[in-house]
């Protein structure tokens, strides 16, 4: 019983853990299936992260920290659709900039608000949301239905995006845009409005992932705080080979290594902890190097579309 | 196909005189914008600016930190510009300017019995060789697996900061063990200092010898142009009977050599010993000089120019006008974004200019 506990228990962190990964994730995917490589998850994420507290802590509602942290995050999509889009500019290299500005503005905003002081600002934070009976389910009950909403979000989206990409008209004219533009074209398709659409709604859950990390997981920002979230979750799309159901299984394999680099940090079997901090990333480049090959991508990925 | 593409490359040279010159105005214009953001977050945008020029120009030692700032990123500008060269994006900048401060720091505090003769290049050798491997990892990653160096070198960025964090409070800390730095590296392994009354060190003249080589490597040698004509177009770089694969591996070996370099120069010619924080961003610091110089070599030392005199006037910005020199990225990420949109619209004006010709021409006809 006590080892069923505990199983228990390293799923509810693995759960909760992984949410933040698998919203960036699927966001990501909605633009790779657009055509769209967009690297820039980590700066989206951290300029949530801060949105999120400053605006949990001037409006008093975390909800309206989230819708905060969804609109910072629909304008560096936006900015991310203007130049790479209309522009046609290089998807990495603005995505390398997206990910500099993220970081450095996030930073500036932190210490203009709230200051430098080595105390940090704590903020109102979401709180888990048990679903009466179901969370009384032994073992799995807790880690599964005594969560924050945000993590049932996250996890019901997966359904849902993927009945959207696969299974409606909408989906498929989003797809064929990512396969092929010249065909969707011709096939009388919008394709620069359907890529605006896809890189803006997008971003808005990316940032939903960025906005967890600091009023779910914390209740406060850090600088940097996102730590090459964003980069794993674009690992997680190719490990998950551009299926919703396999990025939310990749979310929860890479962040398995931070549930054993726990466990062994308490066990004290005396590996370093700078060692152990490692493990998610270590197992990221090693998920990377097994299935990169495997994993096809939309045909266009990454090119420019030219009209005419 | 050969003819098609150096062609191509011509071209691309004779453009670049406009480009720089858009650059620069584009350039121009994120300044403005960032003094703006400066006045939007409730400072003074005019008095910050001043503290800025003051810091990164005001005189001989300001001028020196411009120098000393100044050197990794020409490093770091290299080692992206000649990544991107290939067709590759290497992110891993930073990590790989960890692991060449280590490696060189190492072989600084270890090795003895040197004359400084033999030491000093020893040393940077391994600096270079630490940043390599590191980086050769990647390559080798992409070239047999597949796998995305975007991503891997990012991974590896965090593994190694990790790695330095462990070696740096473990096995070489300096006795008996109560700051976590290692020891100072031998006299004979330091950077003799270049301006008296300055902290700008010889490291700088070596960026410039290996801002040379870069040239001369890559357009002065075959290897150097087989690495282009596969940036321009990988699989016609395949038809042409270029080895791309051993490219890649090449290209990721010097790029992580050369941010090997901009570690290992900072900790012999400031550090001294290894820290934990050694680099305050010059590794993603590296796109956009290469970025602003267009991967050349003479727009890498005006990139690295600009963006040293930022870091270097940043502090002075900080203490005197009490702006977070973090808004120094801020603009750094703007002058990327009116960089790439300046260039994409000068790309869409020449392309409005052809139309119109080839109408012109049509019309005659």
């Amino acid at each position: 019983m006590d080892l069923l506990q505990t199983i228990g228990g390293y799923l509810f962190t693995d759960i909760r853990m992984a949410a933040p990964v698998l919203l960036a994730g699927l966001g990501l995917l909605l633009m790779n299936w657009s055509g769209l490589l967009n690297i820039g998850a980590e700066g989206i994420m951290l300029i949530a992260a801060l949105s999120a507290v400053a605006g949990s802590h001037y409006f008093g509602s975390v909800w309206l920290g989230l819708l905060l942290a969804m609109l910072a995050g629909a304008i560096f999509g936006l900015l991310f659709a203007v130049l790479t889009v209309t522009l046609r500019a290089n998807q990495t290299v603005v995505g390398a900039a997206l990910n500099i500005l993220g970081l450095s503005l996030s930073t500036t905003l932190n210490r203009v608000l709230f200051g430098i002081e080595t105390t940090v600002t704590k903020v109102d934070a979401f709180k888990v949301l048990e679903i009466p009976l179901l969370s009384k389910i032994p073992v799995i009950g807790r880690a599964f239905f005594a969560q924050m909403p945000i993590v049932y979000i996250a996890f019901l989206l997966v359904p849902v995006i993927h009945y959207f990409l696969f299974k409606t008209k909408p989906g498929l004219n989003l797809r064929s845009v990512g396969e092929n533009p010249r065909v969707a074209d011709t096939l009388g398709i919008n394709v620069y409005r359907t890529q605006y659409l896809a890189t803006i709604v997008g971003s808005t859950i990316v940032a939903a992932g960025g906005a967890f990390l600091s009023t779910g997981l914390l209740d406060f920002f850090a600088e940097d705080m996102v730590a090459g979230r964003g980069y794993i979750a674009l690992a997680a799309v190719i490990f998950g080979k551009y299926k919703p159901a396999g990025i939310m299984v990749a979310a929860m394999i890479f962040m398995a290594g931070n549930v054993v680099s726990n466990v062994l940090q308490v066990a004290g079997i005396g590996i370093p902890y700078t060692f152990l901090t490692m493990i998610p990333y270590i197992l990221t480049i090693i998920a990377l190097t097994i299935f990169a090959s495997r994993a096809v991508a939309p045909a266009s990925l990454g090119k420019p579309y030219k009209r005419g | 196909m050969k003819v098609l593409l150096s062609t191509k490359m011509k071209t691309q040279g004779k453009a670049g005189v406009k480009q720089v010159i858009v650059s620069f105005g584009a350039t121009v214009f994120a300044l403005a914008l960032g003094m703006l953001l400066i006045y939007a977050i409730g400072f003074d945008p005019f008095s910050a600016a001043v503290a800025m020029v003051d810091g990164a120009f005001g005189g001989k030692n300001a001028f020196g930190e411009t120098l000393v700032k100044m050197t990794p990123l020409i490093f770091t500008g290299m080692s992206y510009a000649l990544a991107s060269r290939c067709g590759l994006t290497n992110l891993g900048m930073e990590g790989q300017l960890y692991m060449g401060a280590l490696a060189g720091t190492a072989t600084g505090i270890y090795v003895s019995g040197l004359p400084a003769a033999l030491h000093l290049p020893l040393t940077i050798l391994a600096g270079f060789l630490g940043g390599a491997l590191w980086g050769l990892i990647a390559g080798a990653l992409k070239v047999r697996f597949g796998a995305s160096e975007i991503i891997t070198t990012v991974m590896l960025n965090t593994i190694a900061i990790s790695f330095i964090d462990y070696m740096v409070n473990g096995p070489m800390i300096e006795p008996p063990g109560i700051n976590c730095q290692t020891q100072p590296v031998r006299s004979t392994a330091q950077l003799p200092n270049l301006i008296s009354g300055t902290r700008a060190h010889w490291g700088f003249v070596i960026a410039i010898v290996f801002v040379v080589l870069f040239w001369l490597f890559l357009w002065r040698s075959k290897r150097g142009y087989e690495v282009r004509v596969a940036g321009l177009n990988l699989s016609a770089a395949r038809y042409s009977g270029i080895h791309t694969d051993k490219n890649i591996l090449l290209v990721m070996f010097l790029a992580g050599g050369l941010a090997g370099l901009a570690g290992c120069n900072e900790i012999l010619g400031i550090q001294i010993r290894m820290i934990p924080e050694i680099s305050p961003g010059y590794g993603f610091d590296g796109i956009a000089v290469s970025l602003i110089g267009n991967n050349t070599p003479v727009g890498i030392v005006i990139g690295a120019l600009l963006f040293g005199a930022f870091r270097a006037g940043g502090n002075r910005m900080q203490i005197r006008a009490k702006v977070p020199n973090a808004i120094v990225s801020v603009v750094q990420a703007l002058v990327i974004f009116a960089v790439v949109a300046s260039q994409m619209l000068l790309d869409k004006w020449n392309e409005y200019q052809m139309k119109k010709i080839n109408r012109q021409e049509s019309e005659v006809a």
